[in-house]
């Protein structure tokens, strides 16, 4: 089963690269695609994900979309943050590592939270902690309460990464 | 208005070999490396924007999977373990 | 139309990429550059594959987006792993920082 979904995915970043617009289909690459992906699906499978039932709730595949519109708007507000506190003659960086809790427990459901913390303004993760707990960079340190701190950074994200992933 | 975006890019590419070459830690040195991969991956863009030829978007992936790959194996070295993890 | 459209993305683009690279040398220690540096850089490095995705040949918007999704993915990776590469090598935070929750919790 994630052999399978792994094979499949693999199939269409392949049909991706190589898709001739305006040409005739080439079906040699077609096969030997088919065939690459299939071998790497087999090899890489085992350790591909923890459960393969849970890419086949479709109402996931709508939160996830609906996630996009909220990560584009976070990303560009830490650009312009960023831009300010570079340009400015007196450098407005108030530095500190902070902690964090969060309720996601399942690995791929932590990577996507770290990744989008690293994205939005301010704030870097830099450590997981096997209890939930995670250690963020912060360029301004407002508060160093976990609970304030928490309310601060994780809550947009988490309430719709919960769905995605949990 | 491509010539201002080179010269963008440029003044990047020199930024960063700033940092690779002054950085006081190692890990500064390793940052510097990693950006400049991207901003060649940049580099690629514009030349398919200009030539519009498919082939530089093939380096400007390629070029991208390789500097990740480096950045990480680089920092598994610093962190002091081996490169099996 | 589509034109002038890519280039303003693709200006922008180099704007952030601008940025994010002025921050890699004004800041002070190695966390607040990674910070600076990979925000700014990611999201410009989108910006020019947008930009070059929307006035280009098919085949190269698909091979763009590819890109474009893949350095969303690594970029913050490899600012993670560097991170806490520098944290368990012993490198210190700025000395004006104002916490350190790693260090209070390992005394």
């Amino acid at each position: 089963m994630k052999r399978g979904i792994l094979t499949f995915l693999l199939f269409i970043a392949w049909i991706f690269l190589t898709w001739p617009f305006g040409k005739e289909i080439d079906w040699q690459v077609l096969v030997v695609g088919f065939f690459i992906s299939i071998l790497s699906g087999y090899i890489f499978g085992e350790g591909f994900t923890e459960s393969p039932h849970k890419f086949f709730g479709f109402k996931r595949y709508l939160w996830a979309i609906a996630y996009i519109p909220v990560l584009i708007y976070w990303c560009i507000i830490a650009n312009l943050d960023v831009a300010y506190r570079v340009l400015h003659p007196n450098l407005p960086i108030r530095p500190g590592i902070v902690k964090v809790k969060t309720r996601l427990r399942s690995k791929s459901g932590l990577t996507v939270l770290a990744n989008s913390i690293t994205l939005t303004p301010g704030t870097m993760s830099v450590e997981i902690d096997s209890n939930g707990y995670l250690y963020i960079h912060w360029i301004y340190v407002k508060t160093d309460d976990i609970e304030k701190a928490t309310e601060m950074i994780v809550r947009k994200f988490e309430k719709i990464l919960e769905r995605i992933f949990e | 208005m491509i010539t201002i975006l080179f010269i963008f890019l440029l003044i990047c590419s020199f930024l960063c070999l700033y940092r690779i070459s002054k950085g006081p830690s190692p890990g500064d040195r390793v940052v510097g490396i990693d950006i400049l991969g991207i901003i060649v991956v940049n580099f690629c863009t514009i030349i398919t924007y200009l030539t519009k030829v498919d082939f530089y978007m093939n380096i400007a992936l390629s070029w991208a999977l390789l500097s990740f790959i480096g950045t990480l194996a680089v920092s598994k070295f610093l962190e002091g373990k081996g490169f099996d993890e | 139309m589509r034109e002038i459209l890519s280039l303003i993305f693709m200006i922008v683009g180099g704007f952030f990429n601008l940025f994010g690279c002025i921050g890699l040398v004004r800041l002070p220690d190695i966390y607040n550059r990674l910070q600076a540096s990979t925000k700014c850089v990611t999201l410009g490095t989108c910006l020019t594959l947008l930009g070059m995705m929307i006035n280009g040949p098919l085949n190269s918007s698909l091979k763009g987006f590819l890109c474009a999704i893949f350095i969303l993915i690594t970029a913050p990776t490899a600012a993670h792993a560097l991170s806490r590469a520098s944290i368990k090598a012993g490198i210190n935070l700025w000395e004006k920082s104002v916490v350190n929750k790693l260090k209070e919790e390992e005394k």
